[in-house]
């Protein structure tokens, strides 16, 4: 019983910060804190009118575009591989290409801008960006996929190549469609880390900057806070949205495929 | 060539792991063998020079400055890591062992949906919640419990770990939750039934079964908070900057790469060191387990 009191209190703790976003959004003040003062949604429409957040918006939308479906791919390979071969040197390849999951964002940062800048000199753009952030998507992929590939059996690609389909087409007509749900969802949640990744993107970035990229800068001006909290309350519930409909395919997919769901996919 | 490549189970397997072995390769191997490098040469002004130098080091080493921030940061790093494990432990035990079956994903769900959305967006949250008008300051004055706003929460190297916790709980759940999910329950049974207590079967039989996720949760949180910037710069005020800062500070502001390049990869040795020997002290734990 006092645990579930913790708990709950632990879910109040992780969640405090996100329930003050709408509060603010709609608080009729320039200042953000307490007491509230009225109810407006000029913020809102203000969104609507900023030319420069319009731009980073669709600059990130690409660049998560990209990186979801990259590291999608990428992701299906390593799950493939690991679910129905034996190879050699099969645990230390794997936990390799899982290496980018625990590594500081800013060693992966700084490493590609001295190689993009000093070694190959050719400048930032949205690519640098879409690099670096597959290379940090690429394990989540590989972890969600994991639960569609895993009690796969192999003997359905064999049984369809022994009635005369190729082994291309044996893994489209019968893995494909099985695994597709964890496609899905890994795809979401690339985008969504994609969508959301700062740290590495400050580094890497363009010309022309990210949404997380342009919010640090306009956190800098107080003036510039109600705006921001409006434009926060959008993209958490967007999250939100994305995140659901991943966590419902992720857990068909396991279904699909007649595995016990174990909880989160991590 | 084609059907030579796929002639084994081997070199089939071998195939399809290439393309993200490949990637991480270039991505990753490439570029930190480049900062390695890089940090033996030194930056004159605008040129690079490519001779080499230990020179770098050295002023790590004797500057005050690169070993008071690593020190502070290696501090931070583990006062969060210890928070955020301590704080999850009890969660993940009681989504494991309290929670039925059919709820556990939603669970689950819940916990790390708020690790999801916006990083930046929730470390200025914190800003307001711990501020001179935040929440906390408010509501404790509010109920009368203090009549000035307290200045020791924002701005210092407390509300960088208060936040840092916070931004990592979903990543120490998860491993212990799967840990104990893959505790044999009759094993418990079997304590008690020899005669052990509730409590000193936790200790006795749980927990012992537990240390390979409180190992991967300590060794999941303590390497990645070491390269964040965002919390210090917003939280940490003038005294709680950290590592990662000043690397940020070399790289861009300053021009002098190859000098955060060195400081980059001390305070990746030091992490790692540091990670190696908890997992030396607690190799009694890990021990036959796979």
């Amino acid at each position: 019983m006092t645990l579930r009191v913790y708990a709950i209190a632990y879910l109040i703790f992780l969640y405090a910060p996100i329930v003050l976003l709408p509060v603010f959004a709609f608080n009729d003040a320039t200042i953000i804190a307490f007491p509230l003062s009225g109810f407006t949604t000029d913020w809102f429409s203000q969104l609507l009118t900023t030319q420069a957040l319009h731009r980073s918006v669709q600059n990130s939308l690409y660049i998560a575009g990209i990186t979801a479906l990259l590291s999608t791919i990428l992701g299906v390979c390593a799950a493939r591989a690991g679910a129905m071969y034996h190879f050699p040197f099969k645990r230390s390849i794997i936990g390799l290409v899982m290496i980018p999951l625990v590594l500081p964002e800013i060693i992966v940062a700084v490493s590609l801008l001295v190689v993009a800048i000093q070694i190959l000199d050719m400048g930032l753009s949205n690519w640098t960006v879409i690099a670096a952030h597959v290379l940090i998507c690429t394990p989540f992929s590989i972890a969600i996929l994991n639960g569609a590939f895993q009690n796969l059996d192999p003997s359905m690609e064999e049984a369809a190549m022994d009635l005369g389909e190729s082994r291309w087409s044996a893994f489209r007509l019968v893995t494909l469609p099985l695994v597709m749900p964890g496609i899905i969802s890994s795809m979401l949640i690339a985008f969504t880390i994609s969508l959301d990744e700062f740290i590495i993107a400050f580094f890497l970035t363009g010309a022309n900057p990210t949404m997380p990229v342009y919010i640090w800068g306009l956190l800098r001006f107080p003036a510039s806070l109600p705006v921001v909290m409006a434009l926060g309350t959008i993209l958490v519930s967007l999250s939100i949205v994305l995140l659901t409909i991943a966590e419902i395919l992720r857990r068909r997919g396991m279904a699909r495929v007649g595995v016990k769901d174990k909880g989160g996919f991590l | 060539m084609w059907a030579k490549l796929t002639a084994t189970e081997a070199r089939r397997g071998l195939l399809m792991i290439s393309p993200p072995l490949i990637y991480v390769l270039i991505m990753l191997a490439f570029p930190i063998g480049a900062i390695v490098l890089f940090s033996f040469w030194t930056q004159d002004f605008m040129t690079l020079d490519t001779t080499f130098t230990l020179q770098n080091y050295r002023e790590i080493w004797e500057q005050p400055i690169f070993g008071a921030l690593l020190k502070r940061s290696l501090y931070v790093s583990g006062c969060v890591t210890a928070v955020t494990v301590i704080l999850a432990f009890p969660v993940a035990y009681f989504v494991s062992f309290h929670v039925k079956p059919s709820r556990k994903s939603l669970w689950l769900f819940m916990i790390t949906i708020p690790f999801w959305t916006s990083y930046l967006i929730r470390v200025f949250l914190w800003k307001v919640i711990l501020g001179y008008n935040g929440v906390v300051n408010s509501g404790l004055m509010g109920i009368g419990v203090i009549d000035e706003p307290l200045t020791f929460i924002l701005y210092n190297v407390n509300a960088v770990i208060i936040t840092l916790a916070h931004a990592f709980a979903p990543f120490a759940i998860l491993p212990i939750f799967v840990a104990l999910e893959k505790i044999d329950r009759s094993l418990l049974e079997a304590s008690q039934d020899l005669g052990e207590s509730k409590f000193s079967t936790f200790f006795r039989v749980t927990l012992p079964l537990a240390m390979p996720g409180v190992v991967a949760a300590v060794l999941i949180v303590f390497i990645p908070t070491i390269g964040d910037y965002v919390t210090p710069e917003l939280m940490g005020g003038a005294g709680g900057k950290l590592v990662a800062n000043m690397i940020q500070t070399q790289f861009l502001a300053l021009n002098n790469a190859p000098l955060g390049a060195a400081l980059a990869i001390v305070a990746m040795l030091c992490v790692t060191a540091i990670s190696l020997m908890f997992v030396f002290l607690n190799r009694r734990w890990l021990r036959g387990r796979s």
